[in-house]
């Protein structure tokens, strides 16, 4: 019998009070009954709309029809098949506008709270199941990836259970990219990124970090080394600022350098040797996941007030819908249809204020959203001690600049074979934000997947084997 | 992991020390820089790559020992390891047809400019180096650098060796006697490049300094480095972190070098006794 709620079974979660204080995960997950109980909520729909939705096809209605069975691993088998990072997704996607989107019981109602079920089964096969560790027989191939994050990462999985011999080349000192860098531990625990890396490790992927390809090696000198293809999945890293006067005032910061202090290099940790601004009032311009990620992060770290200063409406709000919620949750202020024109230094050259304009939103630009347009004269000044800009990020010129004949978008996103992810090099491949720019943790490792059924089927190819789909 | 091969202690705060790295050795050129990790909780750190032996694999880095990672590093001895060393990054310092310099060091910014002296030595450039120091007991590479030099100027604070006066006196005499440079080269503390490239601005002889702000990841990722250069934005560990004297805002690189004063010095501090326990 099918549970008729129309809502979704609600998420335990830490007291907005009490997690705006801390960096334990703010989600706590469904026990075995919410998500039975939730899981029977599924129609098991005949033309499965809500796996359209989905931008790796999750089997979405098998997997919940045996979490409703109670089978857990049978559903969590279902969903590796198509999802390398189960645990993460059913974290961080933003299911509203994808797989819950099309669910049908969203018609009336609330859709299936597919993101948390997919989560409950993840990690209730990572308390529960030892993977095996298979460690295929070797096929005799190198192949080398650029980057660690979910692109890369899923890109070297893939080839390394076909029997390649993988090596993933980090330029930091972490492998796991955003996953670690921007993404908060209180959003995604950093044990579940690691364990999806030792995973790898167990099965042969060599992970080399303090590796910045285009300055240690290049790509070409990888080739050179024996690598017959390679995957560069070396993300969107580089911050954008707006260009307004006081930009670079003492407590102006990048959302990527307040975020990599912090969760990179654990600056909420009391006795980290690396530094942060201990700020009072903080304004948080952006309205994605990158700023409410940064906004939240300062009002743990201890700021009195924390503001989003977003140009467009609550609408159109780019950030996953709960972590707005969440935000809100946790106290941070929200100042919509503003935009930033000034930041105020003092005499010591520190942040003391900014000034913004009031917006409203004119005709749908090319993007479809209402462009916002500056109300003249509703200049005011926001009372603030730290900025912080999460207004967007680009790929890094590194790559691009050190490996001749590798082509590149204006904006810098590389150019691929959109069914291959091959570049306008012979045996590069590429994919996830660096192609695409600034995207989402499935999107990259659907990335990953097609670049590493692409390679495998060049190589096979050369091997004078049959090349498989 | 990454083999501490060889400690000197140059002077009672500056330290000099041989690092196995082989793929840093391999690439590395005078301007360029290496991010390290004393240990796995530690700061990333920016250092100048002041040597290299390529056949050897080892890379050369020369320290002032100014807060908390640094003195971490400083009670690290031959034989123990560092976390993390990443390099080389940065733009290595243009030297190409440059026939006669003026290379300009102050403290432990001679560290920095030691290798491009030599590399324009290399290359067959006439050498004219001018370091300053507060006094006698801080000077570093007075011999490595004589031996790479068509002229050594030695200014000290106090006047206990040398001449008494800063390196912008001896410049500008250099200068006056009618020496003429291609190009001055200026790394030290910030106020002094930005005096040096005043000097030289005003007799138009093109001024490269060697800027070393905050860093963290050092690829271009989080922009804490940037400058503003020329009216623009600019990413030291990127774009530099060599960059033209003239359009540098010092004013500004100088506000935002103090951002974690108050927390460095209680770092300093902590580590200190840390230590002072231990002993
Ligand atoms: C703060 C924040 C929050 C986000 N929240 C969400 C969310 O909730 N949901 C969601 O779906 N998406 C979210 N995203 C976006 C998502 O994280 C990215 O789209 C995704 O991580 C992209 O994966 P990637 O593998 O392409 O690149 P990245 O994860 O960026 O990884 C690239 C890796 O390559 C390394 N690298 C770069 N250059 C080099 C080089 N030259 N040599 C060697 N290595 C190099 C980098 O250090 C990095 O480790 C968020 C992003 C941020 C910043
Ligand atoms: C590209 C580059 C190359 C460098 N090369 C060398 C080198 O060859 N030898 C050397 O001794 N130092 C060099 N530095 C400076 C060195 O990185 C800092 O001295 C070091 O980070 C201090 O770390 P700490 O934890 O010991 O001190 P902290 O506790 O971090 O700082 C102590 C004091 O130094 C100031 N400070 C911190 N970071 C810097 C910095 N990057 N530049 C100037 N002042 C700083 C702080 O404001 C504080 O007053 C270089 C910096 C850069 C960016
Ligand atoms: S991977 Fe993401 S989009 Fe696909 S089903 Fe899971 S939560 Fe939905
Ligand atoms: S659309 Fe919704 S109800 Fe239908 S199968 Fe998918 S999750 Fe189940
Ligand atoms: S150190 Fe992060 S961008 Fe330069």
């Amino acid at each position: 019998m099918p549970n008729m709620s129309l809502k979704k079974n609600e998420m335990p979660s830490q007291k907005p009070d009490i997690r705006n204080k801390n960096f334990l995960e703010v989600a706590l997950g469904y026990t075995q009954e919410q998500a039975l109980d939730e899981a029977k909520r599924c129609l098991n729909c005949k033309n499965r709309p809500c796996v359209s939705g989905c931008p790796v096809q999750v089997r979405i209605p098998e997997f919940i029809e045996k979490t409703a069975a109670g089978d857990c691993e049978g559903a969590y088998q279902v969903i590796a098949q198509s999802s390398s990072l189960p645990a993460v997704c059913g974290r961080v996607c933003p299911q509203e506008n994808q797989c819950e989107k099309h669910c049908v019981r969203g018609v009336k109602g609330e859709p299936v709270a597919i993101g948390r079920l997919e989560r409950f089964v993840a990690d209730w096969h990572n308390q529960h199941k030892q993977d095996a560790v298979h460690k295929p027989a070797p096929n005799g191939h190198k192949v080398a990836v650029v980057g660690s994050g979910p692109a890369g990462l899923t890109c070297a999985g893939d080839l390394a259970r076909l029997g390649y011999e993988v090596t993933v080349f980090e330029a930091l000192h972490t492998a796991g990219g955003v996953l670690v860098y921007g993404i908060p531990e209180f959003r995604l625990p950093k044990a579940i990124v690691q364990k999806e890396i030792d995973g790898l490790k167990a099965m042969g992927v060599k992970i080399e970090t303090n590796m910045v390809i285009g300055r240690v090696l290049s790509i070409d000198e990888l080739l050179a080394q024996g690598f017959e293809a390679v995957f560069i999945g070396s993300g969107a890293g580089l911050p954008k600022f707006m260009n307004i006067p006081g930009e670079n005032l003492k407590g102006v910061y990048s959302a990527n350098e307040f975020l990599t202090r912090v969760n990179l290099m654990k600056a909420y940790r009391e006795g980290s040797d690396t530094p942060i601004q201990q700020a009072k009032k903080v304004a948080v311009v952006g309205g994605g996941n990158v700023a409410m990620d940064a906004a939240r992060c300062a009002k743990r770290l201890g700021a009195e007030e924390v503001t989003i200063v977003y140009r467009r409406s609550e609408q159109e709000l780019p950030a996953r819908a709960e972590e707005v919620e969440h935000a809100k949750e946790e106290g941070i202020i929200f100042e919509l249809l503003k935009n930033p024109t000034k930041i105020l230094g003092d005499e010591n050259g520190s942040v003391c204020g900014m000034e913004c304009l009031e917006m409203t939103l004119g005709e749908p630009d090319a993007s479809g959203r209402r462009r916002p347009v500056e109300k003249p004269g509703s200049e005011f000044v926001l009372d603030v001690d730290c900025v912080v800009m999460a207004i967007g990020t680009s790929p890094n010129p590194l790559i691009k600049s050190t490996t001749e004949g590798l082509e590149t978008q204006k904006w810098g996103g590389i150019l691929v074979e959109e069914a291959t992810g091959l570049t306008s090099r012979e045996n590069v491949y590429a994919g996830g934000d660096a192609v695409t720019g600034a995207a989402t943790v499935i999107l990259a490792m659907g990335a990953g997947k097609t670049a590493a059924g692409a390679i495998h089927r060049q190589l096979q190819g050369e091997m004078g084997g049959c090349p498989q789909a | 992991m990454y083999k501490i091969l060889k400690k000197q202690v140059l002077n009672p705060t500056v330290t000099l020390m041989e690092i196995e790295s082989p793929l840093v050795a391999a690439k590395a050129q005078p301007g360029q820089f290496i991010i390290l990790r004393v240990d796995a909780e530690g700061e990333r750190i920016p250092l100048t790559v002041a040597d290299f032996d390529r056949e050897q694999g080892s890379v050369t880095i020369i320290f002032q020992i100014v807060g908390a990672t640094t003195e971490k590093l400083n009670r690290l001895n031959p034989g123990d390891f560092l976390q993390d060393f990443v390099g080389p990054l940065g733009k290595p310092t243009h030297t190409d047809g440059l026939k006669k310099v003026a290379v300009v060091g102050g403290g432990v910014g001679c560290a920095i400019a030691y290798p491009v002296a030599k590399k324009l030595h290399q290359q067959g450039c006439e050498v004219h180096t001018i370091v300053g120091f507060r006094s006698e007991d801080l000077i570093i590479l007075k011999e490595e650098f004589k031996s790479v030099s068509a002229m050594y100027a030695l200014m000290t604070d106090d006047g206990s060796a040398g001449e008494k006066g800063l390196v912008t006196d001896a410049l500008r005499r250099l200068i006056e006697s009618g020496e003429r440079y291609d190009q001055v080269i200026a790394i030290g503390p910030l106020v002094m490049m930005k005096f040096v490239a005043k000097l030289t601005k005003e007799y138009g002889i093109p001024t490269v300094v060697s800027m070393n702000p905050i860093m963290i990841d050092g690829t271009g990722m989080c922009g804490g480095c940037r400058l503003t250069v020329g009216g623009q934005t600019k990413f030291a560990c990127v774009d530099g972190p060599d960059f033209d004297g003239f359009e540098v805002d010092f004013d500004e690189a100088m506000a935002r070098s103090a951002m974690y004063k108050d927390f460095e010095r209680r770092a300093h501090e902590e580590a200190c006794n840390l230590f002072k326990g231990v002993e």
